[in-house]
């Protein structure tokens, strides 16, 4: 086991539904109960998913409460959609890690030229947060073999701001997918490590 | 013992596989549907899917009585449709053991209401269970089965959408072996609700409230933390956890059973705190019961009735002087609501209908998300099966006005739950109203439930499979059409003779669900625009299909246009709606 801080620790997944969030966040869930953490993660399921916003708590600590952050608490954000990532920003504490996908998908007000999307977004999270990693990683999921995979490279990059072997993870992804789709995961994971 | 991580539905189909129960019927809805999705999975169970709550209520109804221990799953608002039952099981009491799930949804994140079905338990006099987290709610699953025996009632469990669809490591249990108690055995004045009989039994019921007041007391999941003897919390459910993350040093009485509650253990613990907040969403159910024993408590004063909590919402009502927190982007972002997906076979539907003008009554389903712009295809919804009868009610209340101008939409899990009483009525009353049954094979929205009209059951098995012009026939219906909604053309055609026609008509769209793997739909080619063609009139913008965007500064000589339209192809299912909008041949 990994040393082990008594603050709990707060990350947010958030992105567009069909995405893989839900699997992301299971994943890191799985990675850290067996990193001997206890871990809680919220998330919706149902009518929010058909390509509305989709968002999963997870935190992790020596003992957790709530599967909830507070707003204003939440020091890591994966955002699988660029503009996504703007949406959650008040949930997050000003030193917050951003990972976020470069991706764009157009929500309907966009696709109809009513409304436009959101201009510099990277800008924008660089002058306000001190750690920002992006990257397109649905363009590195199809290096992999399948832009679904685009959730596991960002899992990948995330898991270089936490303190779990890198074992850990491999196992739980070994765990998480069937047996054809393992190899394309785990270098899915290794592109998001290196991105 | 071994750990996973699980959500609260898996925890509670473990916990009711656990306690040794092997009988369960259900109707899907969210929050509630992975408990029986889950279950059915054990080894020996019987669990099925109902048409609607009522039915599954009752069928657990008659297993409890024929001596099984029986549960019944639903949504909160299911239990509003299985509710007729569920007041009088409360008299009769049942031989086995009855366990009834509800699974409210405070924020209504999948729901037309957020009811507090805490409400239910007290107005229907059954003792309710609230677990905080999913090992909670395992292991409540199993101890209101005891109580359910022991006292010789329903009992409730209530969850919440964040206890149901939150994760978390859960001790697993050694499953008890499950005893075959069902034996048939009469007891006709007990269980024949006739006046003379049910006035027996109501005080029966009483005597069952004296002793459940006194069992409560010395339940020991009404657990009492005392830490800061300024501040004491009274909480239950998912609440405790939330103010537990804020305000850890607090002391708390968190209630695992909300119905009936412990008079005596709450005077205790007031005895011991000088300031007592009440925490609980939506109701104040708690603070009105703590305020009439003569308690001074905070409750709704500072605490919001709507939505879920978090944390948050807990800290910032207590200590009101602290500023929420801001983000510092500033402008305004387009929302994202959700939508219909690419290929839905309810798109094109939904774009003859608005085509049409009629007032189109809505119901509970993927297609609710329809009255959205652009599509803006219904204009009302309310309940499960409400349309048809809402169709009529219209119709008849506007005569000739509305003559040509009324349509209910069902989808078909919807139409078999509680549109066939409703549609039997307008054939009845001689109405006027169209009816259009959108038949995808399943139970979209909650993740592709078998139903009636599948040919399957929840156990995998094989099953009768109604058929709906057959079903629609003998209620009375003569004019009955069957189309493919992929068809525009044939659609508003259908949609238009049908309104023109007079007495009640019924049009059946069949086509599956783009994301049913079972109808095995072959992938079509993706379209694409074709920019030399494309006028820029935007006529496929208003399909509001999530691949069609609007390209703005595409400019063409000779042309008035401002942009053009693109597809883009990793998303188009290639279902060819565009193309049968578009004026001039641009998509193909």
């Amino acid at each position: 086991m990994s040393m082990i801080d008594s603050k709990v620790k707060s990350i947010l997944f958030a992105g567009v539904g069909g995405q893989g969030i839900l699997r992301a966040s299971d994943i890191m869930c799985m990675a850290m109960m067996e990193a001997g953490f206890d871990v809680k993660k919220s998330e919706v399921h149902g009518m929010a998913q058909r390509g509305g916003c989709v968002t999963s708590h997870v935190r992790y600590g020596v003992k957790v409460y709530s599967p909830l952050a507070e707003s204003g608490s939440i020091e890591t954000l994966v955002s699988f959609e660029k503009m996504e990532t703007l949406r959650y920003l008040k949930f997050l504490t000003k030193e917050a890690s951003i990972i976020l996908n470069t991706e764009e998908i157009y929500p309907p007000a966009v696709n109809m030229g009513d409304a436009d999307y959101p201009h510099d977004v990277i800008g924008f999270l660089k002058n306000h947060y001190p750690k920002v990693i992006a990257f397109n990683a649905a363009e590195l999921a199809q290096k992999a073999g399948n832009i679904k995979a685009a959730n596991v490279v960002l899992l990948g990059a995330v898991s270089n701001l936490m303190n779990v072997e890198k074992s850990v993870w491999e196992s739980v992804i070994k765990e998480s997918f069937p047996k054809k789709l393992i190899k394309l995961n785990l270098d899915a994971f290794q592109m998001g490590i290196a991105a | 013992m071994k750990k996973l991580l699980m959500s609260g539905n898996e925890a509670i189909a473990r916990g009711v596989y656990e306690a040794g129960v092997r009988f369960a019927a259900a109707y899907p809805g969210t929050p509630s549907t992975e408990i029986m999705e889950e279950f059915a999975k054990y080894d020996g169970v019987y669990a099925e899917w109902a048409p609607n709550e009522k039915v599954a209520m009752e069928v657990a109804i008659g297993a409890a009585l024929g001596g099984a221990r029986a549960l019944a799953v639903m949504k909160h608002v299911g239990v509003n449709v299985a509710a007729d039952p569920i007041f009088t099981v409360s008299y009769t009491g049942i031989e086995g053991a009855l366990v009834i799930i509800s699974a409210d949804d405070p924020s209504m994140h999948s729901s037309q209401n957020e009811q507090d079905n805490r409400n239910y338990a007290k107005f229907a006099k059954i003792p309710m269970l609230e677990p905080a987290d999913p090992q909670e709610a395992k292991d409540y699953v199993s101890l209101a089965f005891q109580i359910s025996e022991q006292f010789d009632t329903p009992v409730f469990l209530r969850s919440t959408t964040r206890v149901s669809h939150s994760k978390s490591v859960v001790t697993l249990s050694e499953p008890q072996l499950p005893e075959d108690k069902t034996t048939l055995k009469h007891n006709a004045g007990k269980y024949v609700m006739v006046p003379i009989n049910a006035r027996t039994r109501r005080v029966e019921v009483e005597k069952r409230q004296v002793a459940l007041k006194k069992f409560v007391e010395t339940f020991p999941e009404n657990k009492m933390e005392i830490n800061d003897p300024e501040v004491g919390i009274i909480t239950a459910g998912m609440p405790y956890n939330y103010a537990k993350d804020v305000f850890p040093n607090y002391s708390y009485l968190k209630l695992g059973m909300v119905y009936p509650l412990p008079e005596k253990l709450i005077r205790h613990f007031a005895s011991k705190v000088k300031k007592i907040y009440v925490v609980e969403e939506l109701d104040p159910y708690l603070e009105e019961q703590i305020k009439a024993m003569g308690i001074p408590v905070t409750g709704k004063d500072i605490f919001p009735y709507t939505n879920e909590f978090d944390p948050g919402v807990i800290k910032n009502a207590i200590n009101s002087d602290l500023q929420g927190t801001v983000s510092p982007y500033k402008e305004s972002l387009a929302q994202r609501p959700p939508n219909l997906c690419p290929g839905c076979p309810h798109r094109g539907l939904f774009y003859a209908l608005k085509k049409s003008k009629a007032y189109v009554h809505g119901d509970i389903g993927c297609y609710t998300l329809s009255y959205l712009k652009p599509l803006e295809g219904l204009h009302s919804c309310i309940c499960m099966g409400a349309s048809i009868g809402m169709a009529h009610g219209m119709s008849k209340a506007l005569k000739e006005k509305g003559k040509g101008k009324v349509v209910g939409v069902i989808g078909d899990s919807t139409f078999l739950h509680s549109g066939i009483t409703s549609l039997l009525n307008m054939a009845y009353n001689n109405s006027d109203a169209l009816i259009i049954i959108l038949d995808n094979s399943t139970t979209a929205m909650t993740g592709m439930q078998e139903h009636p009209g599948t040919g399957y059951t929840l156990m995998g098995k094989e099953a009768k499979k109604v058929n709906l012009n057959v079903l629609v026939s003998a209620l009375g219906i003569q004019n009955i059409r069957v189309i493919d909604p992929y068809n525009l053309k044939e659609t508003k055609n259908a949609i238009k003779e049908e309104l023109a026609s007079s007495g009640p008509s019924v049009i059946i769209a069949q086509r599956p669900c783009a994301l049913f793997k079972r109808a095995n739909i072959k992938p079509q080619p993706p379209l694409k625009v074709d920019a030399d063609k494309c006028e820029g009139c935007k006529s496929c913008l208003g399909l509001n299909c999530p691949p069609i965007s609007w390209k703005k500064g595409v400019t063409k000589k000779d042309s008035k246009r401002t942009g053009i339209s693109f597809i883009d192809e990793t998303f188009c299912n290639g279902c060819g709606l565009c193309a049968q909008v578009c004026k001039f041949g641009a998509i193909s």
